[in-house]
């Protein structure tokens, strides 16, 4: 019974796996290419600020049918680094 | 006026687009309206044998293209209602018989004469799809419940956005909403939730659906079958009527039957 309920329904499932599968098909945006894009991403923005390389978050997010890239990209405040 | 064209697709094949077609115009024709369905699938035809009209075939659509009969020889009529026609597709030929613009001149040519148009679509979004599509006033997409049918129609629907189709409306096919119940099965709001376009119909699965196809009886004719009264709906919400969706869980079972019941 513990099991039974544990064990995800299988259309629920299939809901989160499409989600994902139709983002990088909206997009034409493999996995690996969106890692890419991520490292470029911050590799520019590093020429000019700092970034708190561990708390950055880039993902692609899906709204009705068009797709948005989400960042959210915490810089390093210089307050921090004197008093560090 | 004319005709509207209305082009049926799904990406994935087997999900229900030659169904659909003829009994959409079967319950459009069943209701005055003059009805042309045109079998788009060149090398695979089967809109004849679903609507049972293959023993009548003389001329295809590809012998109106190449200029080998007139187009009203092509038009088989069906002899159960007033005014509906099959023009159906070659077997013996492929996609590259027809163009995207045949297709166009074929259907303006008949416009005038019909107030119907549908065309059945080949699966794929290749040469045969883009035919189908092309002479299109409005795009109707079909899917199942199911992941790869889900994923195709997401692809087509992309496509058909991006050929300035604008934004096809959706009809899912095959629900079993006892599956749907016991958490085995997407939805129809998951799969809105998921292809986020217009629904114009949900078809409950139906062994009618296959017994009516084994005679050549479109189920849009059988008064007593659920899938042939969803057909019906959407063709009404085609001619622009408002039609509440069916609920799904009347008749499950005789049981949930008399449950229903005792709540009322």
């Amino acid at each position: 019974m513990l099991n039974f309920l544990k064990s995800k329904r299988s259309a629920t499932s299939a809901k989160e796996r499409l989600q994902l599968v139709l983002i990088h098909d909206r997009t034409d945006l493999a996995p690996a290419e969106l890692d890419a894009l991520k490292d470029d991403l911050l590799a520019v923005i590093s020429r000019y600020v700092e970034i708190e390389t561990e708390q950055v978050r880039i993902r692609l997010e899906g709204d009705g049918r068009s797709q948005r890239l989400v960042a959210d990209i915490p810089l390093r405040s210089k307050t921090r680094r004197r008093s560090g | 006026m004319g005709a509207q064209v209305v082009t049926i697709t799904s990406g994935k094949g087997g999900v229900g687009k030659t169904t659909a077609v003829a009994n959409l115009a079967v319950a459009l024709a069943a209701d005055g309206a003059r009805v042309v369905c045109i079998d788009a699938d060149i090398g695979l035809r089967n809109l004849d044998v679903v609507m049972g009209l293959e023993n009548r075939i003389v001329y295809d659509l590809v012998d109106v293209i190449e200029g080998r009969c007139r187009l009203r020889q092509a038009m088989i009529r069906d002899k159960r209602l007033p005014e509906l026609y099959l023009i159906p597709a070659a077997q013996t030929r492929d996609k590259s018989a027809v163009s995207p613009s045949d297709m166009i001149r074929l259907c303006e040519e008949l416009r005038n004469d019909v107030d119907w148009i549908l065309i059945d679509s080949p699966a794929g979004i290749e040469r045969g799809f883009k035919n189908a599509i092309a002479p299109a006033d409005q795009v109707l997409v079909i899917t199942n419940p199911e992941v790869s049918a889900v994923r195709d129609a997401d692809r087509v629907i992309g496509i058909l956005e991006a050929e300035g189709k604008g934004t096809p409306s959706l009809i899912i096919n095959r629900l079993n909403q006892t599956m749907v119940k016991h958490g085995d099965m997407l939805s129809a709001e998951d799969v809105l939730d998921l292809l986020a376009i217009k629904l114009i119909g949900i078809v409950p699965e139906d062994d009618q659906v296959i017994v009516a196809t084994n005679r050549g009886v479109p189920v849009a004719l059988d008064h007593k079958s659920r899938a042939g009264q969803a057909f019906r709906d959407i063709a009404r919400r085609l001619k622009g009527e408002q039609v509440p969706f069916m609920n799904l869980e009347a008749g499950s079972s005789l049981w949930e039957r008399i449950i229903r019941l005792g709540r009322k």
